[in-house]
C-alpha cells in the first residue's frame, strides 16, 4: 500500500461479466473483467476479434447492464447513474454516427446542443476544434460528402465540443489512412498531454500500442495484460531475430522459416524476415533451407507486436502445405496486367488521370493511396466493371474493352466489404459462387471440398455466413474468389477491420499463391503490409505519385534525422510533397 | 446552466437536426408528401365506386312503342350506355368479350303480355365477376324499370300496380359521389403514413447508421429524444393533413358540414396514436427495412382496408369486424366520414375520440416504458 492517496481512476471496473443470448446461443463477452484506467494517460485496449473491446466501451458509457461486477467512471456508478456519466464522457463508437445529411456546422451545432455548450463560447470553441482538425475550409460541406478520414476527425471533433473527462475511442483509426491516422493521434496526444483528458481507446493497429501509456490486451473476453507497451516488449528480448539471404527471396524464405519448429511468427520486414521463437534462442534451421547459403541471423529490437502474438498465437499456424500439391500456374509471356494511360472522368472530375503500371506472373502488386485517391476506380477499371474514358487495360492479355468477361474468368476478385450472402450457409454460399463460376459437378465438388479443408471451413460448413466473425467470413470470401483457380487475384482493401492475427493468416495464404505463380493485386490502408508487396503505385487524387519496390520508396525518405524510414514514414513524406508541389503551382 | 435551459437547448437541437433532415432526405420527402399527393389525386380522379357509363346490350325481339318507351328510359339516364341488339345470342357474345357489362332482355311477347294485363317479365343478366358492380347495376336497372313502369302506369290512367310506393332519398351524400367519402378517409391513410412508417424508418435509420449510439452518450435524456422526434413529424403529419383537407374542399369540392376546429384537433388526437404506434416499431426495429415492414403490415395497411376507409365495417364477417376494433384509424375514419358528411354530431365524434384517447395513452405509454437509453 502506497502511503500517498492515489489519484482516482479514470475508469474502474471490478469483476465484470457481461453475457449476451443470441437465439439458443449464449456467448460471453466479458468474464470477470477486473481493471482501471489510469487519469491523465492514454490506455490502449488491444485484442482480436471477440476479446470484448466494444463490449467494455459500451459498458464503460453506460449503454450496457453488467451481468456482475461494478462499473465506476470517474467515481461514478455506470450503472445506477448513467445520465451523469455520460455527461462526463465522450464517446465516439466504432461507426461515429455523423450526419451525413448534415453539414460538417450542422454537425457541430447539434453536439454542442446536446452537450450544453453554452451559445457565447462556442465560436472559440469551433475555431480551435477546426484548427485542430484542419476542416475549417469544410464547414459548409455535407458530412456524407467528406473522405473517410475527415468524417473521423469530424466525429471526434463532435466528441469533443465539450472537452470530455474521460474520452471512449473505439477503433478511431479503422479505415483511416495514414496521413489521417496521424493526424487523429496528434490530436488525441494534446488532447492528453495539455487538458488532462484520459483516453481509453480501442485499435486493430499494433503499431498504435506504441504511442499508448498503458495497453489492456484482451482476448475472449478476458484480460491477459495490463501494463506498458515497453514493458511488453521488454518481455520478448532474446526471442526476436531479424533474418536475411541473398540466395533466396524474402517471401520463400519467410514461407519455409514459418513451417519450422520454435517459430511462433514470420513477417516481411523491409528486405528481411522478422521472427519471433518460442524460446529464448533461435532454432537451427540451415538444414530447412538450404540454398539460403550465406543465410544471416541478427537479433531485433522486440516491439509490442511480438509480444502480442507471442501471447495470443501458439504456432505459424498455415503453411504452403494449404494449396493442393503441383499447383503452379504456368508461365506467361509478358506481364499479366498492363496499364497503359488510363484515365477516367467523371464529368469533368478526374477520378483517375494517366495511371501506367505493369504486373508481372507471380508479383503481389500494393496499390496504396489516401481515401478518394482513385485506387478503387482503377479496380473497378480492371475488373471490367467500369469502362476507361481512355487508355488501354489489359488482363492475362485480353484487352478489357473487347474481351471483359473472358479476362474476368481468369480472375478472382474479393471486395472491400466481403460479398458473401449473409443468410446462406458458408457451404451454399460456396455452391453459388462455384456455379456463379460454371464449375461442373465433379470440379465443384472437389473444389468445394479444397476450400472446406483449406480455410479450416468444414466445422462451421453449416453456419449463416452472416454469423461468422470477421476473420472467418474473409476466409470464406477468399475461398469463394479461388474456386475457380483463377490465375490472377483482385483483393480490395481485404484486411480491413480484421484483427492482427487473421490479417497475419491471410498473409501467409496470399504468398503461398503468389509463390505458386499467382499475380495478386491489393489495396490497403495497413502500411506494414505494404511491404509484403514486391512492388508498390502510391496514388493521390487520380495521379500516381511513385511507383517501385518497397526499398526504394522508403530510400528516398532517409536522411540524417530519419536514418531507417518505415512505409508509412515514406507514403505520408510522398502524400505531403504532393501537396506541397501542388500549392505552389496554384 | 440551467437545467430547463440546457435542455430547451437539447430539444431546440434534436428538433433543427431532424427538420433538416426531413428537408434534405428525397425519401422521406416522398413518404411525407408525394405519396399523400399521388394517392390523393388517385382516390379523388381514378377510383370510384359508382356505377356510371354502364354499357348494357338492351335486346329487343320485336320492336314496338312500348319498348321503345322503355329502351328510351335507358338511354335518358347518366348511368348507362345501351347499345341494341336483335337477339340474345348476340347479346351474350357481346357479354362474354367484355364489350357490355349487362343484358336487359325483352322477348318477343313483351308487349302481348303488357296488353292483356299479365305479368311482363325482362330478363336480366349482369357479369357477375365484380360484385360489386354488378349489384349496383343491378339495382340501377330495377330502378330505371320502376321509373318506366310507374310512367306507363300513369299514362294508362291507372294506379301504379304497387300498394306501397318506394321514394327514396340519399341523406349526407344525395349525390352519392363516393369521392366525397373516400377522400376524407384518405386523410386518415397518410396521416398514418407520416405519424407510423416515417418516424418508425427515420429512427430505424439512427440505429443503421449509428448515430444514435452515439447520441445516447450525451445528456440528453430519453424522453427528450422520443420528443424530439415527436414534434417535428407532428408538424409534417398535421401539414399532410391540412393538405388533404385544402385538395378536399378545393380541387375535389367535398363538403365539409362539421367544424374544421374539431376537425383539427381530432386529427392532432390521431397524429399522436400513429406517431405512438410508429415510436413503439422503432424500439424493437432497427433497421429500415424491417421498420418499413412492420409499419406496413401493422399501420398502413390496416388503415387502408379494416377502418372503413373504402370497405365498410358493417358488412366484413364478425371476425374482421371484432379487429377493425383494434385499428385505431377505424375511429378516425369515422370521425372524418362524419364530420365532412354530415356535420358536428357529437355522440359520434365524442365515442369515437374517447376511444383514440385510450389508444393514444397506450401506445406513448408503452413507448415510455419501452424507450431505454441502452443498447441490451
Amino acid at each position: 500500500m502506497h502511503a500517498e492517496m492515489a489519484p482516482l481512476p479514470a475508469l474502474a471496473i471490478d469483476g465484470v461479466s457481461k453475457c449476451f443470448v443470441a437465439g439458443d446461443k449464449r456467448i460471453t463477452a466479458l468474464s470477470e473483467t477486473s481493471l482501471q484506467v489510469q487519469a491523465g494517460k492514454i490506455s490502449g485496449l488491444i485484442g482480436p476479434d471477440g476479446a470484448g473491446k466494444t463490449t467494455l466501451m459500451r459498458l464503460t458509457a453506460g449503454l450496457l447492464l453488467p451481468d456482475s461486477g461494478q462499473i465506476r467512471v470517474l467515481g461514478v456508478d455506470a450503472v445506477s447513474d448513467p445520465l451523469q456519466v455520460q455527461s462526463a464522457v465522450g464517446y465516439m463508437p466504432q461507426r461515429f454516427g455523423l450526419y451525413e445529411d448534415l453539414s460538417v456546422q450542422e454537425n457541430l451545432d447539434l453536439y454542442a446542443d446536446l452537450q450544453g455548450v453554452p451559445k457565447a463560447e462556442r465560436p472559440a470553441r469551433y475555431r480551435e476544434l477546426m484548427q485542430m482538425t484542419a476542416l475549417a475550409p469544410f464547414t459548409r460541406r455535407l458530412a456524407g460528402r467528406l473522405s473517410g478520414g475527415m468524417k473521423q476527425k469530424l466525429g471526434l471533433a463532435c466528441t469533443l465540443v465539450r472537452t470530455p473527462r474521460l474520452l471512449l475511442l473505439d477503433e478511431p483509426t479503422v479505415g483511416v489512412d495514414p496521413v489521417s491516422r496521424r493526424e487523429l493521434w496528434a490530436i488525441i496526444t494534446r488532447l492528453v498531454r495539455q487538458q488532462g483528458v484520459s483516453v481509453l481507446l480501442s485499435t486493430a493497429y499494433l503499431n498504435e500500442a506504441e504511442r499508448c501509456d498503458d495497453v489492456i490486451l484482451m482476448q475472449e473476453g478476458r484480460m491477459l495484460g495490463h501494463d506498458s507497451p515497453k514493458s511488453y516488449s521488454e518481455s520478448m528480448r532474446g526471442r526476436t531475430f531479424h533474418i536475411s539471404s541473398s540466395a533466396l527471396a524474402r517471401r520463400s524464405l519467410q514461407n519455409r522459416v514459418s513451417a519450422l519448429q520454435g517459430i511462433i511468427d514470420a513477417v516481411i520486414e523491409n528486405e528481411k524476415v522478422r521472427v519471433v521463437t518460442s524460446r529464448a534462442e533461435m532454432p537451427a534451421i540451415a538444414s530447412a533451407v538450404p540454398e539460403a547459403t550465406d543465410i544471416r541471423i541478427e537479433p531485433a529490437e522486440p516491439v509490442f507486436e511480438d509480444a502480442f502474438v507471442a501471447r495470443l498465437k501458439s504456432t505459424a499456424a498455415v503453411t504452403g502445405a494449404w494449396l493442393p500439391p503441383g499447383h503452379v500456374v504456368a508461365a506467361a509471356a509478358g506481364p499479366v496486367i498492363q496499364v497503359t494511360d488510363v484515365q477516367r472522368r467523371f464529368g469533368d472530375f478526374y477520378a483517375v488521370r494517366d495511371v501506367s503500371f505493369s504486373v508481372q506472373r507471380g508479383e503481389v502488386f500494393g496499390l496504396l493511396g489516401a481515401n478518394g485517391a482513385g485506387k478503387s476506380t482503377t479496380f473497378r477499371m480492371l475488373c471490367g466493371l467500369l469502362p476507361a474514358s481512355a487508355g488501354e487495360l489489359r488482363v492475362a492479355g485480353r484487352d478489357l474493352r473487347r474481351a471483359a468477361a473472358d479476362a474476368r474468368s481468369r480472375l478472382g476478385y474479393m471486395a472491400q466489404h466481403f460479398s458473401l450472402y449473409v443468410n446462406l450457409t458458408v457451404l451454399e454460399n460456396l455452391n453459388f459462387f462455384a456455379r456463379a463460376y460454371g464449375l461442373d459437378r465433379s470440379r465443384r465438388k472437389r473444389r468445394i471440398a479444397w476450400a472446406l479443408e483449406a480455410f479450416e471451413l468444414a466445422d462451421h460448413a453449416g453456419i449463416d455466413s452472416g454469423d461468422l466473425s470477421l476473420g472467418y467470413k474473409q476466409r470464406l470470401a477468399m475461398a469463394a474468389a479461388l474456386l475457380h483457380e483463377p490465375d490472377i487475384l483482385f483483393l480490395d482493401e481485404p484486411t480491413s477491420g480484421v484483427d492482427p492475427l487473421a490479417r497475419r493468416e491471410f498473409w501467409q495464404r496470399i504468398n503461398a499463391l503468389a509463390e505458386s505463380g499467382v499475380t495478386v493485386l491489393v489495396t490497403t490502408h495497413f502500411m506494414d503490409e505494404a511491404d509484403y508487396c514486391d512492388r508498390l503505385l502510391i496514388m493521390a487524387e487520380g495521379e500516381v505519385l511513385a511507383q517501385g519496390t518497397p526499398a526504394e520508396m522508403k530510400a528516398h525518405f532517409r536522411s540524417e534525422a530519419l536514418p531507417a524510414p518505415t512505409m508509412e514514414d515514406a507514403f505520408i513524406g510522398l502524400i505531403e510533397r504532393h501537396a506541397q508541389n501542388k500549392g505552389v503551382a496554384a | 446552466m440551467k437545467q430547463g435551459a440546457a435542455m430547451r437547448m437539447r430539444l431546440r437541437g434534436m428538433i433543427r437536426k431532424e427538420s433538416l433532415q426531413v428537408l434534405r432526405d428525397p425519401s422521406s420527402i416522398a413518404i411525407a408528401f408525394v405519396m399523400p399527393l399521388v394517392l390523393l389525386l388517385l382516390f379523388g380522379y381514378g377510383v370510384s365506386l359508382d356505377a356510371r357509363y354502364v354499357r348494357i346490350a338492351l335486346v329487343v325481339e320485336q320492336a314496338d312503342a312500348n319498348t321503345a318507351g322503355f329502351t328510351g328510359a335507358f338511354a335518358h339516364s347518366d348511368y348507362f350506355v345501351p347499345q341494341l341488339y336483335n337477339n340474345i345470342q348476340q347479346a351474350e357474345q357481346a357479354l362474354m368479350e367484355h364489350r357490355v357489362d349487362g343484358i336487359v332482355w325483352l322477348r318477343n311477347d313483351f308487349s302481348a303480355r303488357l296488353l292483356t294485363g299479365g305479368a311482363a317479365p325482362i330478363g336480366v343478366f349482369v357479369n357477375g365477376v365484380d360484385a360489386n358492380q354488378s349489384r349496383i347495376t343491378k339495382g340501377y336497372i330495377q330502378g330505371v324499370w320502376q321509373v318506366w313502369l310507374a310512367g306507363y302506369a300513369r299514362e294508362q290512367g291507372q294506379e301504379p300496380a304497387e300498394p306501397v310506393a318506394l321514394e327514396p332519398r340519399v341523406w349526407f351524400n344525395a349525390a352519392l359521389r363516393s369521392r366525397d367519402f373516400l377522400v376524407p378517409g384518405l386523410i386518415a391513410v397518410i396521416m398514418t403514413l407520416t405519424g407510423a412508417m416515417l418516424t418508425s424508418m427515420v429512427v430505424a435509420r439512427e440505429w443503421e447508421r449509428g448515430t444514435m449510439e452515439a447520441l445516447m452518450v450525451t445528456p440528453i435524456r430519453i424522453w427528450e429524444i422520443t420528443l424530439g422526434k415527436l414534434l417535428p413529424y407532428f408538424v409534417l403529419g398535421m401539414g399532410g393533413m391540412l393538405l388533404s383537407v385544402a385538395m378536399a374542399l378545393w380541387l375535389f369540392e367535398v363538403p365539409l358540414r362539421g367544424s374544421f376546429w374539431l376537425l383539427a384537433g381530432s386529427s392532432a388526437l390521431f397524429m399522436l396514436v400513429a406517431l405512438g404506434m410508429g415510436l413503439l416499431i422503432s424500439t424493437v426495429a432497427r433497421s429500415q427495412f424491417v421498420a418499413g415492414q412492420i409499419a406496413l403490415v401493422a399501420t398502413f395497411l390496416p388503415a387502408f382496408i379494416l377502418s372503413g376507409f373504402i370497405f365498410q365495417i358493417g358488412s366484413m364477417p364478425e371476425p374482421v369486424r371484432v379487429i377493425t376494433h383494434i385499428v385505431p384509424a377505424r375511429y378516425f375514419v369515422a370521425i372524418l366520414q362524419t364530420l365532412f358528411m354530415a356535420g358536428d354530431i357529437w355522440p359520434v365524434i365524442a365515442a369515437n375520440s374517447a376511444a383514440l384517447f385510450v389508444m393514444m395513452l397506450l401506445f406513448l405509454g408503452l413507448v415510455r416504458r419501452k424507450a431505454r437509453k441502452r443498447l441490451d
